[in-house]
């Protein structure tokens, strides 16, 4: 009864849970107040990559992962094949 | 048909965001392709719970705005393959959400999901409103407390006469959601029992979840408790949908499973 402590040893969870916190407000801060910039960033390579292929916003896909040290984004843009560009030709 | 249900409460901080990820989470369990939308624009929090918050790119706002499609805001969940994620922009307010943008938003969802859970905001303002408007089906979410009763009643009346049905004379089925039960006071006489809060909210009992430490537990590692299917509350919340489903199941009042350190002590020595 008398080793009842003030500070319980952390148990897992609450360790995950600082971590988990420390990493997203750490970008939450850093991103401050500003407008997202995915969006434009997303609308401006789109239009880079217009310039040259017929490519449209759903052939897109942006993945973001936030790590401690290095977050990786990751742009995949499908670009229509040679067949389908045919039968777009041949409408 | 999908079916859109909104989990909502007035008071804050009774557990809305905990259950919209538990019955999303369950209803996915089911089988049912579902989604979680979170509508509390400027405090995005489901993504926390529901573990994908550092895998956010685009959000409900974004899509609303025309700024992003709806298939790149859409997070998969890592657990289950029936499980999506809508989040909401942290950095704009609520006016950023509008009647317009939320239906067609909620529409194009509609042809591909079978569950639509829109986890609203506290209080009673827009962002409530609208997570509310155009339901089917309401979880009202309330602690054995006079503040969340109150607050409780209050949305069930908005809830029939400031949404979609019930302009158009339709009811919306709603459902009574106990949570942060805690059976040893109830017995001691501290807290509302279940009966007291169903006599006067007089509406029908989905679920009873007790107070647990795997709720906190859960919300620690990002994961909805009903996939912590050992813990009551996990059950707890696995009962609830079965119920939303449509399935009888006897209404358990499990307490926390293991006893705490002075009820083992009192245990022994008693």
């Amino acid at each position: 009864m008398f080793s009842f402590s003030l500070r319980p040893r952390r148990n897992k969870s609450a360790e995950t849970a600082k971590e988990r916190l420390q990493i997203l407000l750490a970008h939450e801060r850093a991103d401050g107040e500003s407008p997202d910039y995915l969006p434009m960033l997303q609308k401006e390579i789109l239009e880079v990559v217009q310039r040259h292929l017929s490519v449209s916003q759903d052939h897109v896909e942006v993945k973001i992962d936030r790590e401690k040290d290095i977050s990786a984004l990751e742009i995949n843009i499908e670009i229509p094949g040679p067949s389908s560009l045919k039968v777009k030709a041949g409408a | 048909m999908a079916k859109i249900i909104v989990v909502t409460s007035g008071k804050g901080g009774v557990g809305k965001t905990t259950s919209s990820a538990a019955i999303g989470a369950g209803l996915a369990l089911r089988g049912y392709k579902t989604v979680v939308i979170d509508f509390d624009v400027g405090l995005r929090n489901l993504d926390m719970i529901m573990g994908c918050e550092r895998r956010v790119v685009f959000d409900f706002i974004n899509v609303i705005q025309g700024d992003a499609k709806l298939k790149q805001a859409l997070i998969k969940d890592k657990r289950l393959e029936n499980l999506f994620v809508l989040p909401t922009s942290q950095t704009r307010d609520k006016d950023a959400l509008t009647i317009e943008g939320v239906e067609q938003v909620l529409n194009e969802l509609k042809e591909e999901f079978d569950y639509i859970v829109c986890d609203s905001p506290a209080g009673i303002e827009r962002g409530a409103h609208l997570a509310m408007y155009f339901a089917d089906e309401a979880i009202v979410v309330t602690n054995p407390e006079v503040s969340s009763v109150r607050d409780s009643d209050r949305v069930l009346g908005l809830l029939q006469s400031k949404t979609r049905h019930a302009e158009e004379g339709v009811e919306v089925k709603t459902h009574l959601l106990l949570t942060r039960y805690d059976k040893e006071r109830v017995a001691r006489g501290e807290m509302l029992n279940v009966e007291d809060v169903l006599e006067i909210l007089a509406i029908p009992l989905i679920g009873i979840i007790p107070e647990s430490q795997t709720v906190l537990k859960a919300s620690n590692i990002g994961m909805p408790v009903v996939l912590d299917d050992k813990s009551a509350a996990g059950k707890a919340y696995e009962d609830a949908v079965a119920r939303l489903d449509g399935e009888e199941r006897d209404m358990r009042y499990e307490g926390e499973e293991k006893p705490g350190f002075f009820q083992r002590l009192l245990g022994k020595t008693g």
